[in-house]
């Protein structure tokens, strides 16, 4: 099959002046930086080209990803029957799609059907991911069409009292990592008295596996502000900050030519939608820290100083930014918060599991046959996303080992993927949810080596302010190094462990407090690993 | 001594841009990035007037600049091409890329090659993880890189640069 749509005719309208042209065909391809590192600018402009050769008028929009990214650069054509998806696309095939029917949904080796009714979209239940993929992240006519301020236009019908008291009943919880109610961290700011106070939002997200925060970013900015604004009418902010790493230079891109787009809207700055609130924005941009993911040292590194972790207490909710009471919530807090307000507490609090409640954005990282974010309710298993979703390991080998969580999380072995994906029953089995990054190694992973890089990691980014962390690092490297080379194995397993127990308890922040998980999960789950080379070097 | 007396352009260039961020909180990252954008590195010699605009001490200003490591005390190659080296990369194959590109290149990573076309630098994490490896190269994002995509974009990125 080639054409035989049949919808070229109903796509022919007449207009006033007499003239008739066709109506252009709306094909979206992805603008989202994986989609990009594919080739996805390539296949637009190919698109373009090959489109105005057949004489058939286009309109390209470039959307954000549906977060499908082994289908990447995934093309989008609207026909009658839905958006028809094909996936993944090569520059140079596009003429060839197009010869085959492409702008008419044509069945072709890559054409994946409706993209909606795709079993990995279908099953997820997006809420903060809701837009991702589907609009224009720069259209605000797109993102009003699709919901967008809904959940801003009730929280100004709200005392921020109530705001706070509806974030608490949903049971939103920090989505970077740490899990923190997000409703008492709020009401921690509202009750703290100050003529200046700020929100910051961290989008600092430098975890190995994770990249959720980008793609909301950059695919549905609008969502970050709004949430940023409902969280500074809830706690009496004025300013805010998105504090971005510089490794996400499309996301800073997007982010500011949003947040241009709001103030020209009447969505940021003085007396927003009509009502009282006044609150601006500001992306500031980090330099390559790792650390700056920390909140108090993103703090530090946007009042112009080293990224240097600050002691807690006092805690930022009380003593932020400039010493001010400010809000720190990670993107995707922020990004659920509209949803929140749109839909009532209720709503999101029904799904999810114990005390994780809502949604979650897992992201499927590494050596994944099928990667990509899949937003759905806590509880779904490790084993149910690595498998029905992902479709086990790329290269097709065993899986061994998965981290989840980033470097900072344990290894599991593939033995332990029947946990439930929620804070709780990670925390039971000495594991860490963390941000929702899944990474997974097929059987050739060394796992005495991811060990040592756990360390390396920490070494290289630690502030240097607590000894246990910018020393530790560094002596733990060297005894994993003696433990593999077979010197005094015992004797040197023994000091990793009182090494790691010493970084465990005595730092100052997570960096330091958690490099530990990945390396005494490891040794506990892979220990051959660190012994099998000098026992084979010993053998006669 | 040239850390005190810094080429008078510079130092006016330099001034033009704190100016620009002067109702900015906390604005040294922001003015060090520009800065940077500019040069493409970050003079020692800026720093004494960096502390005397923003009311710092030279030292609060060094901390900074040597705290992060994007910030360059010296002048990139033509070329910069940054290759994540985090958990997820590592798993599809990322230090075989890193071993490939120091073979070619001829350097490590950290360095520039002596002709100055291309520097090697890492990174941790560049936010591709579901397609790794993954790299930067002049600020791009690529992504499914193997040693033979490697040496195609190094041809193409050095032609062009």
């Amino acid at each position: 099959m080639t054409t035989g749509h049949g919808n070229g005719e109903a796509m022919t309208t007449s207009h006033g002046n007499g003239e008739t042209m066709t109506t252009p065909v709306t094909v979206y391809v992805p603008r989202d930086s994986a989609a990009l590192s594919v080739g996805a600018d390539q296949v637009a402009a190919a698109i373009q080209r090959e489109a105005a050769l057949a004489g058939r008028p286009v309109e390209v929009v470039r959307n954000g990803s549906r977060g499908m990214l082994w289908l990447e650069p995934l093309v989008e054509v609207e026909t009658a029957r839905g958006r028809i998806g094909y996936g993944p696309v090569d520059p140079d095939e596009v003429a060839g799609l197009v010869a085959a029917g492409l702008l008419d949904g044509a069945d072709h080796e890559l054409n994946q059907g409706v993209v909606e009714e795709l079993p990995w979209l279908r099953d997820q239940t997006r809420i903060c991911f809701a837009r991702v993929g589907v609009t224009d992240p720069l259209s605000p006519q797109d993102y009003v069409a699709h919901g967008g301020l809904a959940g801003l236009r009730r929280a100004l019908d709200l005392t921020p009292a109530e705001v706070v008291a509806e974030v608490t009943e949903s049971g939103l919880r920090g989505r970077g990592g740490a899990g923190f109610p997000a409703g008492i961290k709020w009401k921690t700011v509202l009750d703290t008295p100050g003529p200046l106070k700020f929100v910051c939002c961290n989008a600092d997200e430098g975890d190995s596996g994770t990249f959720a925060d980008r793609m909301l970013m950059e695919g549905d900015p609008f969502t970050l502000i709004e949430g940023m604004t409902i969280a500074a009418h809830a706690v009496g902010a004025s300013e805010g900050y998105l504090y971005v790493r510089s490794e996400y230079p499309d996301a800073v891109r997007t982010l500011r030519q949003a947040i241009d787009i709001a103030r020209a809207q009447g969505w940021l700055g003085e007396r927003i939608l009509g009502s009282e609130l006044t609150f601006d924005l500001f992306v500031r941009v980090g330099a390559g820290a790792y650390i700056c993911g920390e909140e108090t040292a993103m703090l530090e590194s946007l009042e112009g100083k080293r990224g240097m972790v600050r002691a807690k207490p006092p805690i930022p909710a009380i003593t932020g930014l400039f010493g001010k009471p400010t809000v720190v919530n990670n993107v995707l807090t922020l990004g659920s918060v509209p949803a929140i307000l749109a839909n009532g507490a209720a709503a999101y609090r029904d799904l999810g599991v114990e005390r994780s409640r809502g949604t979650q954005v897992f992201q499927l990282a590494g050596n994944i046959a099928r990667g990509g974010v899949f937003e759905t309710a806590f509880g779904i298993t490790l084993h149910d996303l690595i498998y029905t979703y992902g479709g086990g390991t790329r290269t097709g080998r065993p899986l061994r080992a998965v981290q989840v969580g980033g470097p900072l999380g344990q290894y599991l072995p593939a033995a332990n993927l029947d946990l439930p994906m929620d804070y709780e029953a990670f925390a039971a089995a000495d594991a860490m949810l963390g941000h929702g990054g899944i990474v997974v190694f097929d059987d050739t992973v060394d796992m005495a080596s991811m060990a040592r890089f756990a360390m390396e990691f920490c070494a290289e980014e630690s502030c240097g302010k607590c000894t246990p962390c910018r020393v530790g690092a560094v002596r733990g490297v060297e005894v994993i190094d003696r433990i593999v080379a077979g010197e005094d194995p015992d004797g040197n397993l023994a000091l990793l462990g009182d090494l790691c127990e010493l970084m465990t308890e005595g730092s100052l922040c997570a960096m330091g407090g958690l490099t530990p998980n990945p390396v005494r999960s490891a040794l506990l789950h892979f220990p051959d690993d660190f012994t099998a080379r000098y026992e084979e070097a010993r053998r006669p | 001594m040239a850390v005190d007396s810094p080429d008078a352009s510079v130092k006016d260039r330099v001034r033009a841009l704190v100016a620009a961020h002067r109702g900015d909180r906390g604005a040294l990252l922001p003015i060090l990035h520009r800065i940077q954008a500019e040069f493409g590195w970050i003079d020692q010699q800026v720093v004494p007037v960096l502390a005397a605009e923003l009311n710092l001490s030279r030292a609060d200003v060094h901390g900074v600049i040597t705290f992060y490591t994007d910030f360059r005390s010296e002048p990139a190659g033509r070329t910069t091409v940054k290759l994540c080296r985090a958990e997820a990369c590592q798993s599809v194959g990322a230090e075989k890329v890193v071993a490939h590109a120091e073979q070619v290149l001829g350097i490590k990573v950290g360095q520039t090659t002596p002709d100055g076309s291309v520097t090697l630098e890492q990174v941790f994490c560049l936010g591709n993880c579901a397609l790794g490896p993954a790299a930067q190269v002049n600020g791009r994002v690529v992504g499914r890189l193997d040693p033979r995509r490697l040496d195609a974009l190094l041809v193409t990125e050095t032609v062009n640069s």
